[in-house]
């Protein structure tokens, strides 16, 4: 019997073996190097992901598949590559001071990081339902490792071990749901003949419908929707800030990436089956997130449900299922990341050593002590709550017009009045800074290099990209045009 | 080439602000000095808006147009006609009015505040001339964020947070809602007309079905119901007046209220011409309880910042009345009176301010005699108080009047119910006046008050001109508007008949 190894380019997946080489060399200079003189190593993982950049820009434009049809090469990928890269990017900026405080600036951090991120990838390129299984594994096991890095930490524990558990077991959900789908399409798991096989396959049409209810299921768990939402709240609040940071964004991303593209390749002739079950979730996230976000004092944790509450409005550029759909979720996964992004890393400055100062009432009158950081905390409140001119309004605005011309008016009055409830306890943080006194004084942050400017890019951008947001909206259409059927 | 007049009104204060930011905080006077060279600048700049716009004709003027975001069909669209050139005259000339009157005011965090104002005339001219939806509804809720800062950080300690995040949030509840029926809006006319694109004055010629107009006008009417605001949605005003500092409670009142009367003329009624013509009793008799429900409160209340607040419940009562009078002097009352009340509302507040700066308290139990310490404020204080009410020979008369001869000919009941309003304000005004001023000094605290500082009078002399000049020459004013207004009232004129029943409207179904 012989063996046939089908034909590959290596460049195919140029980005993620960058990233994973990189990885390697750090384990492998951690363990080779003495004690103490361990440092570049974020400045290793950044040379390591701006190559990874240099070589997704290169990609874009390409299409097809490779590796036996196993990964697409198309610039929805690549769009997410960039969100990927951009988030780990900005998550490494933040995390070497912050972790230092904790004596944990270990090499091993930098790698799961960017193993984690050529997990993402795998997820976002995925062709075949085990490619993006196996993109999924590799990005969950190293982060439910990150949540846990703080190993001392009786918090940091919980949040890995939860994380870990029902992790796994929203995987299997997962793993079941592609088995049924197997079985359904009669053999085959490739995204793109998926459609046309489960279209002929209609005496199986339970079986169907209950391997899509288990693959929302396991998305479902890892962008954090209700009622798949328990763990984020406690994981986001007992993780590592930065990686709290990390996977607020690369994380929901990544997963959103796979669930628009199985959902719009494989199953957009079902769209009438899972559109409501799509519709209530989203309600569902949207409300249970934002409403409990107003009870929250720890930034973490009111952070945390906020990005339940997010993981609400993408839902509802799935289901408007339209080409502006696509869109917006791009859009908005990007705007997202800057503004999150820019969130946490202030969360980390005003923190300072060993997360002192989590709680909301520690922002009191930081106004007036540190009026640049507060301006900046106030944007990105702003943004959350998709106030203008901040792309988090204009990526509301496309995820509601997306609702709006797919006739779902009042799925999109449900957004905005819980756009509504969000405002006030974004609005709080506001308040807490310009309109309290301090409760004591703040005493100096320590303004790192790197995490400074971590701040000020995303402010930078969140602002930009809010006033023209042109050039990505472009970029967002030329990336969805993959969907024939939107 | 023509200068783009607008973009500089619009982009001068930003401008302005980032020349404040380099400007040493501990330089207050420095700060002040600056701000007041900004805004009279600005004021300078919107004078040639006045003398080179043709009131002959209803198009807009002064236009420009560029594209933002061609693939959506989002364009930066701005222009002027009759009804937004008196509103931006009104912006930019009370702005500096307001930064003199922060002179002794504002003492802490003097370059922030003066950011905040700043930013807050960028918004509001922005909203007064855009003619792009989305542009229009940036503009719009980008304006809250400084309003709630003044409230919020310069209020009144006690309960200035509560007042910040009920504006906020009553704001934002209402414009959110319109933001659907933009987009709602926008599909439509993209799917019947082929084009997709946010501009504004294509959409007037639109033929929606009643029904969709219907729940449109409605969630384009909460938004600006909030604002003007209208009984029931009123309640946010008095606390946000009460508790916003003395400049904070002159800008909401002059100008941000009249951006939800604005936004009726602008929006709601030509874009929504039938549903504008159904809803008429509606707004009508809600405009009639906010006259006589706002005056009967004003006359209760102890806190003369909240009086006032109430009585502007009233007033905007007035102007609601006359635009949905759909009659020539109905709808020419109700711009005058808006800036009217932009004058005489804007004015008591500063008075109310001044007097609060001497004594630390608004209440009007506190007071009473002040007459004989302070003749030159009392003589003002009768001045603007008298506007308020409409004596004749001042400006709110020449509002009031027009508004209730619009009304006597379309529905003669509203018009006997809305001049008991003017009777009530009367009640209020003067009972209030004499409790005040008239009568022997009975507080000792008010006995060796000082009068008005020249700063003080020139802050009211321009307020006081125009209240004069209104009263006894409006056609100066009218003029300009009137080409605009006779080609509004064309418009709706023509969608006049239409009879709907509200159980089609809930089947869907074109009449």
């Amino acid at each position: 019997m012989t063996l046939n190894i089908p034909s590959f380019q290596l460049s195919s997946i140029g980005p993620a073996l960058t990233l994973t080489v990189t990885a390697i060399l750090i384990l492998l200079l951690d363990a080779l190097s003495p004690k103490g003189r361990k440092t570049y190593f974020p400045q290793l993982s950044l040379a390591g992901l701006a190559l990874a950049a240099f070589q997704a820009i290169g990609l874009w434009g390409r299409t097809g598949t490779d590796f036996a049809r196993m990964i697409y090469l198309d610039n929805f990928t690549f769009f997410f590559y960039l969100i990927f890269i951009l988030g780990t990017a900005l998550t490494v900026l933040l995390s070497r001071q912050y972790l230092e405080d904790y004596g944990k600036n270990m090499g091993e951090y930098y790698a799961l990081l960017l193993f984690a991120t050529v997990g993402m990838m795998l997820m976002a390129a995925g062709a075949h339902l085990i490619m993006i299984f196996l993109g999924l594994e590799i990005m969950s096991i190293a982060v439910y490792v990150l949540a846990g890095l703080f190993r001392e930490d009786a918090r940091s524990n919980e949040a890995a071990l939860k994380y870990l558990i029902l992790g796994s077991f929203a995987s299997a959900f997962l793993l079941f749901g592609m088995a049924m789908l197997y079985g359904a399409a009669g053999g085959t798991l490739y995204l793109g003949d998926l459609a046309g096989r489960l279209a002929g396959a209609t005496a199986l049409q339970p079986l169907i419908l209950l391997s899509i209810a288990l693959l929302v299921v396991g998305f479902g768990f890892k962008v954090a929707s209700v009622p798949f939402h328990m763990w984020t709240p406690d994981v986001y609040e007992g993780a590592p800030t930065s990686v709290t940071a990390f996977m607020a964004v690369g994380v929901k991303a990544a997963a959103f990436a796979a669930f628009a593209r199985v959902f719009f390749l494989a199953f957009l002739a079902m769209k009438m089956d899972w559109n409501m079950l799509l519709w209530v979730l989203a309600v569902a996230t949207m409300t249970v997130g934002n409403v409990t976000a107003i009870a929250q004092t720890n930034i973490k944790r009111m952070l945390a449900y906020s990005s339940i509450a997010h993981a609400g409005y993408l839902l509802v550029a799935l289901v408007a299922a339209n080409q502006l759909g696509a869109v917006s979720l791009l859009y908005y996964l990007l705007a997202y990341t800057l503004m999150n992004l820019g969130a946490f890393g202030v969360v980390i400055l005003v923190g300072r050593k060993r997360d002192s100062y989590l709680n909301i009432y520690d922002y009191s009158g930081l106004g007036f002590q540190h009026p640049a950081l507060a301006a900046a905390m106030a944007l990105f409140m702003f943004a959350l709550a998709g106030i203008p001119p901040t792309m988090g309004f204009v990526g509301k605005f496309y995820i509601f017009s997306a609702a709006v011309k797919a006739g779902y008016i009042w799925l999109a009055i449900l957004g905005v009045l819980n756009s509504l409830v969000s405002v006030f306890y974004y609005l709080r943080i506001t308040v807490l800074m310009y309109m309290k006194p301090a409760e004591a004084d703040l005493g100096p942050v320590l303004f790192t290099p790197a995490q400074t400017a971590v701040v000020a890019v995303t402010a930078f951008g969140v602002l930009w990209f809010g006033i023209f947001p042109g050039f990505l909206y472009d970029l967002a259409v030329n990336a969805t045009k993959i969907f024939p059927g939107l | 080439m023509q200068l783009p007049i607008l973009s500089i009104l619009i982009f001068f204060p930003v401008a302005g602000i980032v020349f404040l930011l380099f400007l040493n905080n501990e330089n207050k006077r420095g700060l002040k000095i600056a701000t007041m060279a900004i805004s009279l600048a600005e004021f300078c700049f919107s004078l040639p808006l006045w003398f080179s716009f043709n009131g002959q004709t209803a198009a807009m003027q002064f236009v420009e147009r560029r594209d933002w975001l061609p693939t959506y069909g989002i364009s930066y669209y701005v222009g002027v006609d009759g009804f937004s050139l008196l509103l931006i005259l009104l912006t930019t000339f009370l702005t500096p009015i307001c930064v003199l009157a922060t002179w002794e005011d504002i003492q802490h965090r003097v370059k922030e505040f003066m950011i905040c104002l700043l930013a807050l005339m960028s918004g509001m001219i922005g909203v007064f001339v855009s003619l792009d939806l989305f542009l229009f509804y940036v503009f719009w809720e980008v304006m809250l964020i400084p309003m709630y800062l003044l409230i919020g950080v310069w209020g009144n300690p006690a309960r200035r947070v509560y007042a910040a995040i009920k504006f906020f949030l009553f704001t934002m509840f209402g414009s959110l809602l319109m933001l659907v029926a933009i987009l709602v809006l926008y599909f439509h006319y993209g799917a019947t007309t082929g084009t997709y694109t946010f501009d504004l004055l294509k959409m007037y010629g639109l033929n929606i079905p009643f029904h969709m107009q219907f729940w449109m006008f409605l969630a384009f009417g909460l938004a600006f119901a909030i604002k003007v605001p209208m009984f029931p949605f009123h309640t946010w005003l008095p606390d946000a007046h009460t508790e916003a500092p003395t400049v904070g409670s002159v800008i909401l009142a002059a100008v941000l209220l009249k951006m939800g009367t604005y936004g009726f003329l602008r929006f709601n009624m030509p874009l929504f011409p039938q549903a504008a013509h159904y809803f008429v009793p509606l707004f009508s008799i809600l405009a009639l309880i906010g006259i006589i429900y706002g005056a009967l409160v004003s006359m209760m209340q102890k806190d003369l910042k909240r009086l006032i607040a109430f009585s502007s419940v009233s007033h905007l009562g007035f102007v609601m009345l006359g635009l949905f009078t759909f009659t020539m002097p109905g709808v020419q009352g109700g711009i005058i009176q808006m800036i009217n009340h932009g004058l005489s509302t804007g004015a008591l507040f500063l008075i109310v301010g001044m007097i609060y700066e001497r004594r630390h308290t608004r209440m009007i139990a506190d007071f009473g005699g002040l007459s004989t310490p302070m003749p030159v404020y009392a003589a003002i204080f009768l001045i603007v108080s008298l506007s308020s009410i409409g004596l004749p020979g001042l400006n709110g008369f020449v509002g009031e009047f027009l508004i209730l001869l619009g009304t006597f000919k379309t529905n003669k009941l509203y018009a006997i119910l809305g001049a008991t309003g003017v009777i009530f304000a009367a009640c209020y005004m003067l009972w209030m006046f004499q409790r005040v001023m008239f009568g022997e000094v009975t507080n000792d605290k008010n006995r060796d008050l000082k009068d008005l500082s020249w700063r003080e009078i020139a802050i009211f002399a321009p307020l006081i001109l125009f209240i004069v000049w209104i009263g006894v020459y409006p056609s100066t004013f009218l003029d300009k508007t009137k080409a605009t207004t006779e080609n509004f009232l064309a418009m709706m004129e023509k969608a006049k008949e239409t009879k709907v029943s509200l159980s089609q409207v809930f089947r869907g179904e074109a009449p």
